[in-house]
């Protein structure tokens, strides 16, 4: 059910294409040691340009986020490129800043300033330093830091307590987020968690962490590379595989949100027990011309299961307060679910590239080439972030 | 004895928010409040967030609050935490400063004993530097 875009956005929405995609092996933190960061991002890019059908050397932008370490001129020098036309990285949102990046390729492309964009991230946690550990440098450490609260997982968990008590949430649904995505991966050799299967009673018994967090609602900590190409719908249509066409991309803050979960904790009240994903979805719905429930599956954020609840009511897939309700039904599953979610495992099975890998498992459940493939699948929506900072989306179409 | 290790990292004040810490030595709670318009923000930032008006004064509240969300820290993410676990961290909300919230402790309330709307007061907590840090007690 397609509807009439908002007429400022008509043109851009449904301009562009991810027309590759590439990924490195991924391994638990510190598992890559015959290869530094470095060598896997322009690895990640290679297979993506060949993967598209492109030589690596027609690439003429790049765009990533948050705190990703290689700068394009230095993959420029790496990879051989004559000359490229744009250099973006989405500000110091964290994982929010994902699919943010892709937005920026494609407005790259939709200016007719770029033919290929490449938009990557790499990360080796086992390299550099553990994002689930105290960072000197943290925006707002002051106020946190002294009093004990240091990663994101402690952080993150403020806003789902306090879901808890403003829905009743129970604190069972994160099991069943987490023993959901960890199936997904039972089926995918290269997801971490391939080959450990996990019940309820497993997440139950894991070890608490930052209580309501237990181990296994917490991503996994690891190191690998990933990247894909934007190019216009045009040129998707020459290049090697089917298209994966871009119907939106968004990126979105609501008031306040700087001071969010990932800060002081005094973002508005009203929205202090979301993802601050529903400006995004506010934008992100209408530019596509499709409803939340027009969607076939999604790859949502998953650094911790609580946000997967939370983003399926920011996104408008469920009511406020009934995100619990929805995933305890088994409605992220990849058989019989309403919304089939995180089909390679997600965050929290398959690794962890700060949400970059939930985007080549989309352009697979668009090219019907998944390993958990939904049937029929042609519309899939992309979220990222849900701590601090602003966040991003796409809805991608066959 | 300190609610959490001695060598816990310790807040580093910079120019926009040096009058908020300063106060804690003298165990005095002041939060930023817009002269012009008479709104609270905290962590402090240059200008107000309704009038734009950077004129500030720095008024001092009564440290009565209530948990607004909590969490109980079991896995420690800093060496200096790992002999402190379990132990809590609060969002207070402050009874007299708009919606101003302060991530802080209640070193009082054992993990079974948090909730959300807990009633709490000020308790300065005594840290390296001739300082304090603003936690909480239950009221
Ligand atoms: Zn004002």
């Amino acid at each position: 059910m397609t509807t009439a875009r908002p007429e400022e956005v008509a043109a851009f929405a449904d301009s562009c294409a991810i027309a590759g995609i590439g990924q490195t092996e991924f391994a638990k933190r510190g598992g890559i040691t015959d290869r530094t960061e470095f060598h896997l991002c322009c690895e990640a890019i290679r297979m993506a340009a060949e993967d598209a059908g492109l030589d690596v050397h027609d690439i003429d932008g790049f765009a990533s986020y948050g705190p990703e370490r290689h700068e394009p001129v230095l993959l420029q020098v790496a990879l051989g490129i004559p000359e490229i036309r744009f250099s973006n990285l989405v500000w110091g949102a964290g994982g929010g800043g994902c699919t943010g990046a892709v937005m920026n390729a494609a407005l790259a492309v939709h200016a007719g300033i770029c033919k290929h964009v490449a938009v990557y991230r790499s990360l080796c946690q086992g390299q550099y330093h553990r994002y689930g550990q105290y960072n000197p440098g943290a925006v707002g450490g002051s106020y946190m830091a002294p009093f004990g609260l240091m990663s994101p997982g402690q952080k993150t968990a403020l806003p789902f307590r306090r879901h808890m008590h403003v829905y009743g949430t129970p604190v069972e649904a994160l099991g069943h987020v987490a023993v959901t995505f960890r199936e997904h991966a039972q089926t995918n050799p290269a997801a971490l968690m391939y080959g450990k299967p996990m019940t309820l009673e497993d997440h139950a018994n894991s070890r608490m962490i930052v209580d309501p967090y237990r181990l296994y609602d917490c991503c996994l900590e690891t190191d690998g590379a990933a990247a894909i190409i934007v190019t216009s719908k045009e040129r998707a249509r020459d290049l090697r595989q089917k298209p994966t066409r871009i119907l939106a991309a968004v990126q979105a803050s609501g008031e306040g949100w700087g001071m969010g979960p990932m800060g002081s904790n005094n973002m508005p009240v009203e929205t202090y027990h979301t993802t601050n994903a529903q400006p995004v979805a506010r934008h992100l719905f209408p530019m596509a011309g499709i409803s939340p429930q027009d969607l076939d599956c999604a790859q949502i954020y998953d650094a911790f299961s609580s946000i997967v609840i939370m983003a399926l009511e920011d996104y408008g897939v469920c009511e406020p307060g009934e995100g619990a309700d929805f995933v305890m039904q088994g409605n992220l599953r990849r058989d019989g679910g309403k919304l089939p979610t995180n089909t390679a495992g997600g965050l929290l099975s398959e690794g962890y590239l700060q949400g970059f890998n939930l985007i080549p498992e989309a352009v697979r459940q668009m090219r019907g080439t998944s390993l958990n493939q939904v049937a029929d699948a042609e519309t899939c929506l992309v979220t990222s972030g849900g701590g601090g900072g602003h966040k991003s989306a796409l809805i991608l179409a066959v | 004895m300190a609610y959490l290790p001695d060598d816990t990292p310790l807040p580093e004040p910079t120019p926009d928010d040096y009058p908020y810490w300063e106060s804690h030595a003298a165990r005095e709670l002041r939060i930023q409040q817009c002269a012009d318009c008479g709104t609270f923000r905290h962590p402090p930032v240059p200008l107000c967030s309704r009038c734009a008006s950077s004129n500030v004064t720095w008024t001092q509240v009564s440290g009565r609050g209530e948990v607004f969300s909590y969490v109980v820290v079991h896995y420690a993410t800093h060496p200096a935490l790992k002999q402190a676990v379990p132990y809590n961290v609060a969002v207070v909300m402050l009874e007299d400063a708009s919606d101003v919230r302060l991530v802080s402790n209640v070193v009082d309330a054992a993990p079974e004993e948090m909730r959300i709307g807990l009633k709490v007061e000020l308790f300065w907590d005594a840290v390296p530097g001739d300082t304090f840090l603003p936690r909480f007690r239950k009221a």
